[in-house]
């Protein structure tokens, strides 16, 4: 379907930015919990039962992951083959960011916390609604938020995980506007607000994890 | 001494080509697909040539010794290229562009080869911009022009100081179009090794395949010689590495004349030596000279103080320099032609008026030229004339707007900042005006073997101005040579294939077979560089800038010698099929080892000063070039007879119609 | 100067190759980089070595001919240079210098340090030109004015020499800079619009073909690029490509 090197770049580009939105909406949904329990708990209710949501969109989303991770593998091992033959020195630093050099790595760790994250919440949640059939209770979100955050040992990974979140949007978000073709005189507004967002949002998610693992305490 | 028969056509001058063109024989559509042509060289006129006759129908062959034909030399000129547009409107015409190239060469080249070129000079702009070639333009979306040197308009066109890349690749895209076609069949890193002839008409070449070192056999119907001039006889030059004499030598050992050797173009301003490691020359684009003066100290002291690091070129006030050429040349001051300025830097350097360590530089100064580019923006912006800091940084941007590709590249060699402090210059070998002798049809006295671009001699006399060898090899390759040749092969159409299993064919590879085995069996002493370097140094020293009877004379013995030693104590290493730069170096440099004693032979003979070839003997009192016209006014066209030495004369007498020959002043 | 040099020898393309080591003395910084080489490869001849093969021609940094990774960067440490055109000032006394060639599968090792580049002409072959005969009766070359912006941006682009330091540069050995470079100088030309269509999907196409890895945006090509050619024309390719596939 999607056969050639650009088209594969700009699905990469589009299926990544889907994940960005996705991020921010994400993100201010949490975000509530640390001063409304209760639009926190509006708010992921509606999440969970609203059939759009949880029909179309939820689907879509599993999608653009599989998808955005898939091709990166794919794309990493043709990559990798079109060199032939190690450098014996090879200085990607005198010309590249880590970032950009890394995305695989980064990518990788992502994946790996996505799954851990599926673990603690989604699975049970899947469970709670469609295996074991227990009627919802709106205002059970916050408790369940809280009590995934007393362990430090999953708070110290959530926040490493987070880190390199960050690494993966710092080249990733405003990358994305290059494979699309964007490159103009507002590149570097774009950058910079890609490269904040980048930061601030994954430093946000840590914030709300400590925020909730500190007042617990 | 037998007379050359340049089958000029008749009629007026302003009418041969046309008519020419009209009443020359052409190819029909469909016999063109049964007739194969052979290009040996991808440069501006190798690859337009190839691209037209692939255009026009027939089977192209193309070689080039390159990875790729889009590195051939052409890609490195800088300036520009000429043609009689007059969007100037500053009195342009084919003309005054065809009176300018006559007078620039100094009354030795052919006439009506130079009208024409004048009369097509004005389509190659067209051609290239419908190519997608992207001139400069003004802010009004039209083509820009820059001046050059020995006129007084200003028709060159150019890209920054990039001109010959983007012409180069433009051409380079017109083979791509073909080559993507199957029209033309492209051999990179393939060298011509030798020319086939099959009763008397040139029918094929030998080639290696420098990756595997395997011959080849390649025939064809016609072959044309486009591999441009042999400046690194000399072995420094600003040529390429690679360029060589060696296609060109071939088919003069097969019968092709070799007109005019010594007429060979020593470039004003090109960076000077810096040591004995020195592998080439890097040019400074004859452009500069539009915005650059040209001086050195008027005392020797301050030479003396300069050289020694005491003094600095920039503390040096303004009455204690001496800017010569603006002196001795008022009416064209330093955009005298390349001759006169490169004669006139030697003359300063060897009085002792050098300004680099070895003595052998002049400035190249854009100081007056940032102030007055920068008065002029700081006007136009309203700003304020007098602060000297703004006015110098406004004049150096617009100086990096014009040349900004060239300082840059002036600074990396040199390791000094040209925009603070002046440019040291020197002349070095930069272009060959002669080469293989062709008719009008710029086919070679070989039946079907032709020679195009700066491998023949015909349109730039005994100097060429700056920006025509651009015109001249897309001239040829585009409009000239497509149809000349379809004059000679309209008798071909019946041909069919050209068989290479001839004895002709086999007989001209074990000859090549011999030769190279011989180098690698040699096992001598000496390297192939080193040869080179020892030919070097005797052209440059006794066949250079200046040249008198006595030491022509030594040169020829001297490169006899030379050359003998090489056959006897060269070393090249590794084998015959194999890569082996070594072995495609050394069969290079014994073609240069003959050349070079035909090129002294050829200046000794010649007692007269012309153009770039200065006899001592010949000079007025004040040391300007002196003419013989009535002894002189003829080529000089060389019949191999199996040694240099031995070479037989044959004159093409040069009757200019429309032209009166006078002294050539720039005064 | 002295130095210590290693140098990547392979015999030919099916060879396997290795390092070797060379010292070298009395280099002065005044040479070029290939100056230096062929000071070492006199001495290697004299030693009855074979000598190192490497492309060069014009040595003034225009052919795109040289085509050397020295120390894990192509055409070494300085910017905006061709190997011809770097200096051995850039280098101080007693450096150990590694030195490479241009490794990517679509650039197959002809010998020692010299690739062979053919996948940028083939790429050149499936689109790289204006679709003109040359008849000398094409229009006159200032019928059609060009804003000079974007006669001056066709231009940058243009000046690409095709030396594939890109493309040795960029960890997924991509091609994007090299063949957006082409594609812009026409697209940003009136001249050129006529054919872009077909142009960018028949050179992406041979692109791909070819085996060059695909573009992640890193830039590296655009820092080790001798002509600074810029990551613009990537974005416009991708445009470009993007436009003529929905057009189809």
């Amino acid at each position: 379907m999607i056969t050639s090197s650009i088209a594969r770049k700009v699905a990469m580009a589009l299926s990544g930015l889907f994940l960005v939105v996705f991020l921010g909406q994400h993100f201010t949904i949490n975000f509530t919990s640390v001063f409304s329990e209760n639009t926190f708990n509006e708010l992921s209710h509606f999440m969970g039962t609203n059939p759009v949501v949880q029909f179309i969109f939820q689907p879509i989303l599993m999608f653009g992951v599989v998808f955005h991770f898939v091709m990166g593998f794919v794309l990493e091992i043709q990559n990798r083959s079109a060199r032939a033959g190690q450098y014996g020195t090879y200085k990607g630093s005198a010309n590249a960011s880590w970032m950009s050099r890394n995305m695989i790595l980064t990518g990788a760790v992502v994946l790996s916390f996505l799954g851990l994250h599926l673990y603690d919440f989604w699975i049970p949640e899947m469970n709670y609604k469609y295996v074991e059939f227990i009627p919802e209770d709106p205002t059970r979100y916050y408790d369940e938020l809280v009590h995934k955050f007393h362990s430090p040992i999953r708070v110290g990974l959530y926040a490493v995980s987070f880190g390199f979140l960050a690494l993966h949007l710092v080249h990733g978000f405003g990358s994305s506007f290059q494979s699309m073709g964007l490159n103009n005189k507002y590149t570097p507004a774009i950058k910079t607000f890609t490269k904040i967002f980048a930061i601030a949002i994954p430093t946000g998610f840590v914030f709300i994890a400590l925020f909730h693992h500190l007042k617990a305490l | 001494m037998a007379r050359l028969d340049s089958k000029t056509p008749e009629g007026p001058l302003s009418e041969k080509w046309t008519q020419h063109k009209s009443n020359i024989n052409l190819v029909s559509p469909a016999n063109k697909r049964l007739i194969d042509v052979i290009v040996v060289g991808t440069g501006l006129a190798g690859a337009s040539a190839s691209a037209t006759l692939a255009e026009l129908g027939y089977n192209v062959k193309t070689f080039c010794f390159q990875d790729s034909p889009r590195r051939a030399h052409s890609i490195a000129a800088q300036g520009g290229i000429n043609a009689a547009k007059n969007y100037q409107g500053d009195g342009d015409s084919t003309y005054r562009l065809f009176y300018d190239t006559i007078k620039g060469g100094d009354y030795r080249s052919r006439e009506a080869n130079v009208h024409r070129l004048a009369e097509v000079s004005a389509n190659i702009i067209d051609q290239c911009v419908a190519q997608g070639v992207p001139f400069a333009r003004d802010y009004g979306g039209l083509l820009d022009n820059r001046s050059f040197g020995g006129v007084l308009v200003s028709r060159t066109f150019y890209a920054k100081g990039q001109t010959g890349q983007q012409l180069l690749l433009g051409a380079y895209s017109a083979m791509n179009r073909q080559i993507g076609r199957g029209k033309i069949k492209m051999y990179n890193r393939h060298e011509m090794m030798d020319l086939v002839k099959v009763d008397g008409k040139a029918r094929g070449i030998i080639a290696r395949n420098l990756v595997t070192g395997k011959l080849e056999r390649h025939g064809a119907h016609a072959v044309v010689i486009a591999s441009g001039g042999y400046g690194n006889v000399f072995f420094l030059s600003t040529n390429a590495m690679g360029s060589n004499v060696s296609a060109s030598w071939k088919i003069h050992r097969k019968g092709a004349y070799f007109a005019n050797p010594c007429f060979t173009q020593i470039h004003p301003t090109c960076i000077p030596v810096s040591g004995d490691h020195q592998s080439k020359l890097t040019l400074m684009s004859e452009s500069l000279r539009n915005d650059g003066r040209i001086w050195v100290p008027k005392k020797l002291d301050d030479a003396q103080a300069i050289r020694e690091g005491r003094l600095k070129p920039t503390e040096l006030a303004e009455e204690n320099r001496d800017y010569y050429l603006e002196r001795r040349y008022p009416a064209f001051g330093n955009l005298v032609p390349r001759d006169v300025a490169s004669r006139a830097a030697k003359e300063r350097c060897d009085a002792g008026y050098g300004v680099n360590k070895t003595g052998e530089a002049v400035y190249l100064d854009f100081a007056s030229a940032i102030i007055r580019y920068g008065k002029e923006e700081a006007h136009v912006k309203g700003l304020d004339e007098n602060d000297a800091t703004l006015v110098k940084k406004l004049g150096q941007e617009v100086v990096r707007a014009k040349y900004g590709n060239l300082f840059q590249m002036y600074e990396k060699i040199v390791d000094q900042n040209p925009y603070e402090t002046p440019m040291m210059i020197y002349p070095a070998v930069h272009y060959t005006m002669g080469g293989v002798w062709v008719d009008y049809n710029l086919m070679t006295s070989i039946p079907g073997c032709y020679a195009i671009g700066e491998a023949n001699f015909s349109d730039h006399g005994a100097n060429r101005l700056g920006a025509s060898a651009l015109m001249q090899g897309l001239a040829d390759g585009y409009f000239v040579l497509p149809y000349t040749i379809g004059d000679y092969l309209s008798d071909d159409i019946r041909t069919g294939p050209i068989a290479t299993d001839t004895t002709e064919f086999e007989e001209a590879e074990k000859e090549v077979h011999n030769r190279l085995e011989a180098f690698i069996n040699n096992k001598g002493t000496h390297t192939v560089d080193y040869y080179h370097k020892k030919l070097g140094k005797i052209m440059w020293n006794k066949c250079g800038m200046s040249r008198n009877g006595k030491e022509l004379k030594e040169a020829m013995a001297e490169i006899k010698e030379l050359r003998e030693d090489f056959y006897k104590n060269v070393k090249v290493p590794g084998r015959l099929n194999e890569f082996n730069e070594q072995l495609a170096k050394a069969e290079r440099v014994a073609d240069f080892l003959e050349l070079g004693e035909l090129f002294a032979k050829d200046a000794l003979e010649r007692t007269e000063s012309c153009g770039g070839h200065f006899r001592e003997e010949s000079q007025t009192p004040e040391g300007e070039a002196l003419r013989d016209d009535k002894n002189f006014t003829f080529v000089s066209a060389w019949e191999h007879q199996g040694a240099p030495a031995k070479a037989k004369l044959h004159k093409e007498a040069l009757n200019y119609e429309e032209i009166e020959v006078k002294t050539r002043s720039y005064k | 100067m002295n130095l210590t040099l290693k140098v990547w020898r392979q015999a030919n393309a099916q060879a396997k190759g290795s390092f070797e080591t060379y010292p070298i003395s009395e280099v002065s910084p005044d040479m070029s980089f290939l100056e230096m080489m062929d000071v070492l490869n006199e001495q290697l001849i004299q030693k009855g070595t074979d000598p190192i093969a490497f492309d060069h021609d014009c040595r003034e940094g225009i052919c795109g001919m040289c085509s050397m990774f020295i120390n894990g960067e192509a055409h070494g440490p300085d910017r905006l240079v061709t190997t011809c055109q770097l200096h051995m000032r850039k280098f101080k006394d007693g450096d150990t210098i590694t030195i490479e060639p241009f490794r990517a599968k679509a650039f197959p090792v002809v010998k020692d340090l010299a690739v062979d580049r053919s996948a940028f002409d083939r790429v050149q072959h499936a689109g790289g030109f204006i679709s003109v005969n040359t008849s000398g009766n094409t229009q006159d070359a200032n019928a059609i004015p060009i804003e000079k912006h974007d006669a001056d941006r066709a231009f940058d682009a243009a000046t690409c020499i095709g030396c594939g330091a890109c493309v040795a540069t960029c960890k997924n050995a991509s091609a994007m800079l090299f063949v957006s470079a082409k594609v812009s100088q026409y697209a940003l030309l009136p001249q050129g619009k006529v054919e872009a269509t077909d142009r960018v999907l028949n050179m992406v196409k041979q692109m791909d073909e070819e085996g060059f890895g695909n573009c992640t945006n890193t830039g590296a090509c655009e820092v080790e690029c001798p002509k600074g050619i810029s990551l613009e024309n990537i974005a416009r390719m991708n445009r470009e490509y993007l436009s003529a596939s929905i057009k189809g």
